[in-house]
């Protein structure tokens, strides 16, 4: 806000400076009303408690550095600078030292480009979407279990389980269904399942107990019916058998045979004719699909959403590099590779320092832009883990409006908020500053 | 090289632009109709709430009638979802509504204390005594007087089930809890269906289903004390209360997609779990859950039906939640709303519209205009005095009404760690102790 002084007692040339603050005073007053009285009177809120009459000192600021949640806010603001900024500005610059060099370049910067014309909210809303648990909702959980299930073959039956009660035959042991009493041959061992539903049953073959012959057998089975009723503990007509089920005879700990159950359910160990087993159904048979990523839990919230973030900034970042990419001179460019240096030094040692100033723009304004980053993180969070993904930005607006209801503590955010972008503004500004001259 | 100009522009765009949108409050006004020789012709009269869309234009259909009996012309406020941020600046500023529709008993103390609040007159007061048992009445008092009184109630001690999911299974329903734990829901689970849909990520639904565990368990006067928190949430009633609880958390084949799975379920994504997707069972919360399942597909009283939720221990719980009117000036016209809201004829009114359950208790049941409100009223006016408020809502917000903090953080942190009752109650102890002595 520099007035240019007139050298004293000379004459000067043009309107006065009264003049020249009759113009900057609209300016001027709304830069004071809607700039400087908000600073200060959010440094005289934060001194003051939830109620805003009693003055309490720093106490806020302590309680900044001595609540485990908003350190945790802190925490999380400085994964998101040492990340964010950099991803963004890496992501930018080899977008568009590649969009350079390929045709329909302005095509595909447009795309790049686009995600900045969604609102942050929107593009929240759209990356909640985009880490849904299920797969069927879920794009990014769809696309890794497809690739998953890809080298991953049969998966058996997840769910299926024994009752849960004294009289069952059968009970869970380390994820294996093992029988409770031993079986022996000559007496087929009955081995009763729950948990599956009966749609996912509907189209199994009827459960059958083992036909008659040599060695040990029996019959593994969902043993509800529709609608309730059967018989429990025993193949009621409409149940249906498991088929492909691994059963294990085991004499001690030691498996002595394995086979598989037919369509109908039941399985029979030929050479196993004497003696007495314990049976178990090992815990493969029962192995849980892949669901996917959990990307809302509490351990990949963070990552997630900065993943959200960087599809928001990376084409305008590309777009901004592009811009001092094609300012660069061409004949030291062209010098170079005459003089027989590689693309990658070329990149290296021309491109890269040329280009930066821009690069270190980009970079800082990045980081004042994450400081602050609010939107995203209030959508694709859900309650649950919005702790643990909580911001500084984020908490300030929760304890001052969002139910906290202390625009005392609010306040001391707010500043402790400035205080950490200060230092970047400056830095910038003083680049501007030096490019200008 | 050249100055970067676009660089600056850019930037700075950058580092000021974080735009805020603020809703505006749309106040449609209400039709004026005021013939003469009517006790309030020509007045006018300011009431604001948060009802918009369908319950606006009820609740506008029951000031219509107001106007009829008294010639008053009154006007309708939207205030948005937030009503303290909306009546706030206004009673600041020198001139709130004349009667205000609040959401929170929690904001009729808060006025009171910022004397904006003017107690009701002895018209409304007789009315209140007539159709409110006293602990209506104590709730929208502050410091000895009284100031609001409850004009709509929703009903939170309900548990929707989706009676294909029943009928497969062989599951019935249950009116206690060890049969809802050992019967209806271990018939589900052994027959492949996730009995519960939880809420996780809504923390208040967690709370919802605290309240009635404890309201039964506890009983009515332990609830009171909580709800003040006279006794410690590390009394043993919690303890037990929370055990129930853990009966579901527990048990991951009771929970759809696990307590993790859960926790990221928002309410009403878990009715959609349970009446559009068909994955669960069951869903533990209000009344108002009818339209979440209506626009999964279902239809109320066939697919989508209520059982009571069943008793943990002696008293049969009804928790309910609802808007309290309080009048923000004291004028003859605001004291005349708020008795005709709290009175017989009014309620009856109201009750013949859809989406309304009255906690008036004599306004009979027969009134609704279906049979699902019919039966809600009914337990209301059965459960006669130990009809109790939601208790989160009743306590400070940073204890019970916000996200990621307090009542709601240490309830889904137990959902994910279902043994630690403990500890559970000691961080709810130690959040209740900073925030009630505030």
């Amino acid at each position: 806000m520099a007035t240019p002084q007139p050298p004293g007692g000379r004459l000067r040339l043009g309107p006065s400076p009264a003049m020249a603050w009759l113009f900057l005073a609209p300016a001027l007053i709304l830069l004071a009303a809607w700039m400087v009285y908000p600073i200060i009177y959010s440094i005289f809120r934060s001194l003051h408690d939830s109620g805003g009459n009693t003055f309490v000192g720093l106490a806020n600021y302590g309680a900044i550095f001595s609540d485990p949640a908003t350190l945790i806010t802190i925490r999380n603001n400085i994964i998101w600078v040492v990340v964010a900024p950099l991803v963004v500005t890496v992501l930018g610059l080899i977008f568009a030292v590649l969009t350079e060099r390929i045709r329909w370049a302005t095509a595909f910067k447009l795309v790049l480009f686009m995600p900045m014309a969604v609102s942050l909210l929107a593009a929240g809303v759209i990356f909640r979407l985009v880490y849904e648990q299920s797969p069927d909702k879920g794009v990014a959980n769809a696309i890794i279990t497809t690739v998953q299930s890809v080298f991953s073959g049969d998966q058996g039956y997840p769910g299926a389980r024994p009752r849960e009660n004294e009289a069952a035959p059968a009970a869970l042991q380390n994820g294996a269904v093992v029988t409770k009493q031993p079986a022996q041959p000559g007496q087929p061992a009955l081995i009763p399942l729950v948990g599956l539903s009966p749609d996912a049953v509907a189209g199994f073959p009827a459960a059958a107990a083992p036909a008659a012959g040599p060695g040990l057998s029996g019959t593994i089975w969902i043993d509800t019916v529709r609608g309730g009723g059967g018989t429990v503990n025993q193949i009621d007509p409409q149940e249906r058998g498991l088929a492909g089920v691994t059963v294990e005879a085991l004499e001690g700990d030691t498996v002595r045979a394995t086979t598989e159950t037919e369509a109908n359910g039941s399985f029979r160990f030929e050479e196993l004719t004497s003696g007495s087993y314990t049976l178990r159904l090992p815990q493969s048979n029962f192995a849980a699909a892949f669901g996917g990523v959990t990307w809302l839990g509490p351990a990949l919230i963070t990552p997630a959403i900065i993943g959200a973030y960087i599809w928001v900034w990376a084409g305008f970042a590309m777009v901004l590099i592009a811009a001092g990419l094609s300012a660069i001179p061409r004949d030291a460019l062209e010098a170079a590779r005459i003089d027989g240096a590689t693309e990658w030094q070329v990149f290296r040692k021309i491109t890269v320092p040329l280009l930066s100033p821009v690069l270190l723009v980009v970079f800082v304004t990045m980081i004042i832009n994450v400081l602050k980053v609010f939107d995203l993180v209030f959508i694709i969070a859900p309650g649950s883990v919005q702790p643990d993904a909580n911001v500084v930005a984020l908490e300030m607006w929760r304890v001052s409006f969002g139910g906290g209801g202390n625009q005392g503590m609010g306040s001391a955010l707010a500043i402790f908020l400035l205080l950490l972008v200060l230092p970047f503004m400056f830095f910038n500004i003083r680049r501007f500053r030096r490019d200008e001259r | 090289m050249r100055k970067p100009a676009y660089l600056l522009i850019a930037a700075l765009a950058l580092t000021t632009a974080c735009g805020g949108g603020s809703e505006t409050p749309a106040a449609p006004a209400g039709s004026a109709s005021a013939p003469a020789a009517k006790a309030l012709a020509g007045v006018k009269i300011e009431v604001a709430a948060k009802w918009t869309g369908e319950e606006q234009a009820n609740f506008e259909q029951v000031l219509a009638a107001f106007e009829e009996k008294t010639g008053a012309d009154v006007v309708y406020a939207s205030t948005g979802e937030d009503t303290g941020a909306y009546l706030g600046p206004r009673i600041e500023g020198g001139t709130p509504p004349d009667v205000a529709i609040l959401p929170q008993p929690g904001l009729v103390q808060q006025y009171a204390d910022q004397n904006a609040l003017k107690p009701l007159s002895a018209g409304v007061q007789k009315q209140i005594d007539d159709n409110y048992t006293p602990y209506w009445k104590e709730l929208g008092s502050a410091g000895g007087q009284v100031y609001g009184v409850l004009v709509k109630a929703a009903h939170k001690s309900l548990i929707w089930y989706r009676t294909p999911a029943f009928e497969d299974a062989g599951a019935a329903e249950a009116t206690t809890w060890d049969d809802l734990i050992g019967k209806t829901a271990q018939t589900l689970a052994d027959a492949g269906t996730p009995p519960f849909s939880l809420c996780g990520a809504s923390g208040w639904t967690l709370t919802d289903l605290f309240e009635n565990v404890y309201l039964s368990s506890a009983g009515p006067e332990n609830y009171d004390k909580l709800a003040k928190h006279e006794i410690p949430w590390t009394d043993a009633t919690v303890t037990t209360a929370l055990t129930k609880m853990a009966q579901i958390f527990g048990k991951p084949d009771f929970v759809l997609g696990g307590a993790s799975g859960a926790l990221q379920t928002d309410f009403p994504t878990c009715v959609t779990q349970v009446y559009g997707e068909k994955k669960a069972a069951m869903v533990i919360e209000a009344d108002f859950v009818a339209s979440s399942a209506t626009q999964s597909g279902a239809t109320v009283g066939e697919d989508a039906k209520i059982m009571p939720f069943p008793t943990v221990g002696d008293t049969a719980p009804v928790v309910l939640g609802g808007d309290i009117g309080v009048a923000l000036k004291d004028t003859e016209g605001a004291m005349a709303l708020l008795e005709f809201l709290a009175s017989k004829e009014g309620g009856e009114i109201w009750a013949k519209l859809p989406g309304y359950l009255s906690p008036n208790r004599n306004v009979s049941p027969d009134n609704y205009p279906s049979e699902l409100t019919k039966q809600l009223a009914q337990t209301i006016i059965s459960a006669g005095e130990s009809v109790r408020y939601d208790m989160s809502d009743l306590a400070p917000s940073a204890f019970g009404g916000t996200d990621g903090k307090g009542e709601w953080k240490h309830l889904q942190d137990f959902l994910r760690d279902p043994a630690d009752i403990k500890g559970t109650q000691e961080k709810l102890e130690a959040d209740a102790a900073k925030s009630y002595k505030e």
